[in-house]
C-alpha cells in the first residue's frame, strides 16, 4: 500500500484571516492562464502529457549525453592502455600515467561531470516551469 | 601489536557513536522524526552522512590491501565506487526523491502497483543487505584480532551489538548524526597518518616503490602465514606454505614470488591489459560495470534520499557526496603503495587487508607518534564497520518492519532491527573464511543486475510492466547470485569460466536489461494505467505541485 506522505512544499497552516490582494486585471488574467496550464498537467490532458514527455525526454537525453562523456573519458582507458602499452610506461614526475589518471584525475573529472549535470538539469526544469507558467498570447 | 592506545581509541569511537545516538534519541519525538528524520536535515549533513555510511570496510581496508597485492588494475575499485554516485545522480536521484518512495519495495509498488513484485524486491533487499553486513562484521572481528589480539568473535559481536542497539533505540535521526561524524573521522584517520608516512618516506631517502630486483625486506622479519600459498624463493626453490607456518627473512632479502600476487614490478605497475589478454580486459570492464551501476541498487544508499526535502536537494546532496567520497578515495591508494615498501611481509602472510592498520607502526616504529597514529587508523576502521552496518541495518529493518511484519510503528521497527541484526551476526561467526572484498563485489554485481535496471527503466521508460520487471530481476539478479555462489562455494575454475563467474556483471547486467525490456514489450497490456500521472510526479519540479 502506498503510504500517503505529507507534502513538504505545502507545509504550515493556513492563517485564519485571509488577506485580500488587489491586483491589476491584466495580471489576474495571466495567472488564470498559468493555472489552466497547471490544471492541464494535473488532469492528464494531451497538452499536459506532451509537456511532461518533452521534459522527460530532455532530462534523459542530458543524462545519456553525460554518461557518454564518462564512458569515453574513463571507459576508454582500459582499451587505450591495451592497444598502446607505451602509454602505461609514460611517467609524469616519476609516476606512471595510469596511476595518475585513475588514482587522482578521475575523481575531479567525475565531480565536474556531476556539477555540469546538476546545472543543466536544473535549467531544463526551469525551462519547463517557464513554459507551463508562461501566459498564452 | 602491544599498542596500548588501540583499545582505548576503539572504545572511544564506540562510545561517541552510542553517545550521539542518544543525543539523537532525545531529538526524535514523533514517529516521523524516528523513521525519516522529519526530512529536516541540511544537504551538507545529509551528504556527509551518506558518505559516512557508504565508506565501508571494503573502502577503508580493502582497497589499500588490493593495491598492495595487485597494483594499478584494482584502482578501478575506488574509481567505480565513486562513479556509482554519478550514475545515481544522472538517472535516479531526483526522480526517486519525488516518487516519495522510502525503500525499493515502495518504489516497485508506486510505479507498477504490484504486490508480488514488491515481495520479490523485499527478498532482494534483505539478501543484498545481509550479504553486505556479513563482511563488515567479519572485518571488525579480524581487525580487533590483528591490533589487539582478541579472539575473532569478539569484534564481530561487539559491532553487531552496538549497531543493533543504536539503530533500534535511535532510528534514522540518530544515525544521520552518527554517520556524518563518522565520515569526517574516517577521512581524518587516513589523511593525518599519511602526512607522517610521506615525511618518513622522504627522511628514509625516498626508497623506490618498484626496485629493479623486486621488493625486499627492509628489516629482519618473521612472517606467520595466514593463507595457503605457493612461494617461489629467489634460489628457484618452490615451497607450499600453510596457515601457521613461520618463515624468517633477513634485512635486504628479496620478497619471494607468491602465487596469485603481482610481485614482478611490471605486473604491479602497468595495466594488465597490455598485451593480448582478452580476459583481463573483460574482467576490468565487468568490474567497471558492477561498481558504476551497483551503487544505485544498494538498499542503504537509496533510503537516504528520502531525507532530502525535494528532488533538487536530492541532486545537490548527491553531488556533494560524490565530492566527499572522491576526496576520501585519493588516500587508500597511497597506503597500498607505501605498503609495498614497508610491509612486504603481508604479501607472504596473505593478510594484505591489514596494511592500513599495520603501516603506521611499520613506518614510524613503536614510538608514541607511531602508536598514536596506529590507534587513530584503527578507530577509523571501526568507524567504517559501525557506520556501514548501521546504514544497512536501518534499511533492512525498515523493509522487514513494513513488508514482513506489516507494521510501520516504532515498536515494529525495533523488533525488525533485532531480527535484521541477529541473522548476519550468526552468519559472521560461522563463515570466517570468506574473503571480504569478494563478498562486497558480489553485492555490487547482484545490485547492478537486479535493482539498477528496475530503477532506470522504471524511471525513464513508460513501457515497463510488472511481469517484465519481475522477470528481469529474477533472471539477471539470479544469474549474478548463481555466478558468485559458484565462485565462493564451487570448485576452483580456470580460464574463461573463472572470469565469467568471478566478474559476472558484464554479462548479467545486459541480460537483466534485455529480459526486462523483452518481457515488458510482450506483456504490453499490463503497463499500469496511471503511468502518465507517475511520470508527472517523478519528473516535474515540486514548485508546480498543486
Amino acid at each position: 500500500m502506498a503510504k500517503q506522505l505529507p507534502d513538504v512544499g505545502s507545509g504550515g497552516t493556513v492563517p485564519p484571516a485571509r488577506r485580500s490582494r488587489i491586483v491589476l486585471a491584466e495580471i489576474t488574467r495571466q495567472d488564470t492562464r498559468a493555472e489552466r496550464t497547471r490544471a492541464e498537467l494535473a488532469q492528464q490532458t494531451q497538452v499536459g502529457e506532451a509537456l511532461v514527455r518533452g521534459l522527460v525526454r530532455a532530462q534523459l537525453a542530458l543524462a545519456l549525453r553525460l554518461s557518454l562523456v564518462v564512458a569515453i573519458g574513463l571507459g576508454g582507458l582500459p582499451w587505450l592502455f591495451a592497444i598502446a602499452p607505451s602509454l602505461g610506461r609514460t611517467t609524469i614526475a616519476g609516476v606512471n600515467l595510469p596511476w595518475l589518471l585513475l588514482g587522482v584525475a578521475s575523481f575531479p573529472f567525475l565531480i565536474g561531470v556531476g556539477w555540469a549535470y546538476v546545472r543543466l538539469a536544473e535549467r531544463n526544469e526551469q525551462d519547463f516551469i517557464d513554459l507551463v507558467q508562461r501566459p498564452e498570447h | 601489536m602491544g599498542n596500548d592506545f588501540v583499545v582505548p581509541a576503539i572504545v572511544a569511537v564506540t562510545l561517541v557513536t552510542v553517545g550521539i545516538g542518544f543525543y539523537g534519541l532525545r531529538l526524535a519525538r514523533t514517529t516521523s522524526d524516528f523513521l525519516v528524520a522529519s526530512r529536516a536535515i541540511s544537504p551538507t549533513w545529509n551528504a556527509a552522512a551518506i558518505g559516512g555510511e557508504y565508506l565501508s570496510a571494503a573502502s577503508f581496508l580493502g582497497i589499500a590491501g588490493l593495491v598492495l597485492k595487485y597494483g594499478v588494475d584494482v584502482l578501478w575499485y575506488p574509481v567505480g565506487f565513486a562513479a556509482g554516485y554519478l550514475a545515481l545522480l544522472l538517472f535516479v536521484a531526483a526522480p526517486l526523491r519525488r516518487s516519495g518512495a522510502f525503500t525499493l519495495p515502495d518504489f516497485c509498488e508506486l510505479r507498477l502497483g504490484s504486490r508480488r513484485l514488491r515481495i520479490l524486491a523485499t527478498a532482494f533487499v534483505i539478501f543484498i543487505g545481509w550479504l553486505y553486513l556479513v563482511p563488515q562484521l567479519q572485518g571488525a572481528g579480524l581487525t580487533l584480532a590483528t591490533v589487539a589480539g582478541s579472539p575473532y568473535p569478539l569484534g564481530a559481536l561487539l559491532v553487531a551489538t552496538v549497531v543493533t542497539a543504536n539503530v533500534a533505540l535511535g532510528g534514522m535521526r540518530a544515525i544521520t548524526f552518527v554517520q556524518a561524524f563518522q565520515y569526517w573521522l574516517k577521512l581524518t584517520a587516513l589523511a593525518v597518518p599519511v602526512i607522517f608516512l610521506a615525511l618518513q618516506w622522504q627522511a628514509d631517502g625516498r626508497p623506490a616503490v618498484t626496485p629493479p630486483d623486486g621488493p625486499t625486506f627492509r628489516a629482519a622479519t618473521t612472517v606467520v602465514v595466514e593463507h595457503r600459498a605457493t612461494l617461489t624463493l629467489p634460489d628457484g626453490e618452490i615451497r607450499e606454505v600453510r596457515p601457521g607456518d613461520e618463515l624468517t627473512f633477513a634485512a635486504g632479502d628479496p620478497v619471494p614470488d607468491v602465487s596469485g600476487v603481482a610481485t614482478e614490478a611490471g605486473d604491479w605497475l602497468l595495466p594488465s591489459a597490455a598485451g593480448n589478454d582478452d580476459r583481463g580486459l573483460f574482467a576490468t570492464y565487468s568490474l567497471i560495470l558492477a561498481t558504476f551501476l551497483g551503487t544505485m541498487g544498494l538498499p542503504h544508499v537509496l533510503v537516504r534520499f528520502y531525507t532530502n526535502p525535494d528532488g533538487a536537494a536530492a541532486r545537490r546532496t548527491t553531488l556533494v557526496v560524490l565530492a566527499l567520497v572522491g576526496a576520501f578515495y585519493l588516500l587508500p591508494t597511497l597506503y597500498g603503495v607505501l605498503g609495498r615498501i614497508y610491509t612486504p611481509q603481508l604479501l607472504v602472510s596473505g593478510q594484505t587487508d591489514a596494511v592500513v592498520v599495520l603501516l603506521p607502526g611499520a613506518v614510524l616504529g613503536d614510538g608514541t607518534v607511531g602508536r598514536l597514529l596506529a590507534a587513530l587508523v584503527s578507530a577509523g576502521a571501526f568507524a567504517a564497520f559501525l557506520s556501514t552496518s548501521s546504514g544497512l541495518l536501518t534499511s533492512v529493518a525498515g523493509v522487514i518492519s513494513t513488508d514482513v511484519l506489516g507494521r510501520g510503528s516504532v515498536r515494529g521497527f525495533r523488533l525488525a532491527t533485532v531480527i535484521a541484526g541477529a541473522v548476519p551476526a550468526v552468519l559472521a561467526l560461522h563463515v570466517s573464511g570468506l574473503d571480504v572484498s569478494q563478498v562486497v563485489g558480489l553485492a555490487f554485481a547482484v545490485a547492478a543486475s537486479s535493482f539498477c535496471p528496475l530503477l532506470v527503466l522504471g524511471i525513464w521508460w513508460r513501457g515497463l510492466t510488472d511481469l517484465g520487471a519481475a522477470a528481469g530481476v529474477l533472471v539477471g539478479g539470479g544469474a549474478a547470485i548463481g555466478a558468485v555462489l559458484v565462485t565462493v562455494l564451487g570448485p576452483p575454475l580456470t580460464g574463461w569460466p573463472a572470469t565469467l563467474t568471478t566478474q559476472p556483471a558484464a554479462w548479467t547486467v545486459p541480460l537483466a536489461f534485455t529480459v526486462m525490456v523483452a518481457v515488458s514489450i510482450a506483456t504490453r497490456r499490463r503497463a499500469p494505467a496511471d503511468v502518465a500521472a507517475t511520470m508527472l510526479r517523478l519528473h516535474t519540479p515540486e514548485t508546480l505541485r498543486m
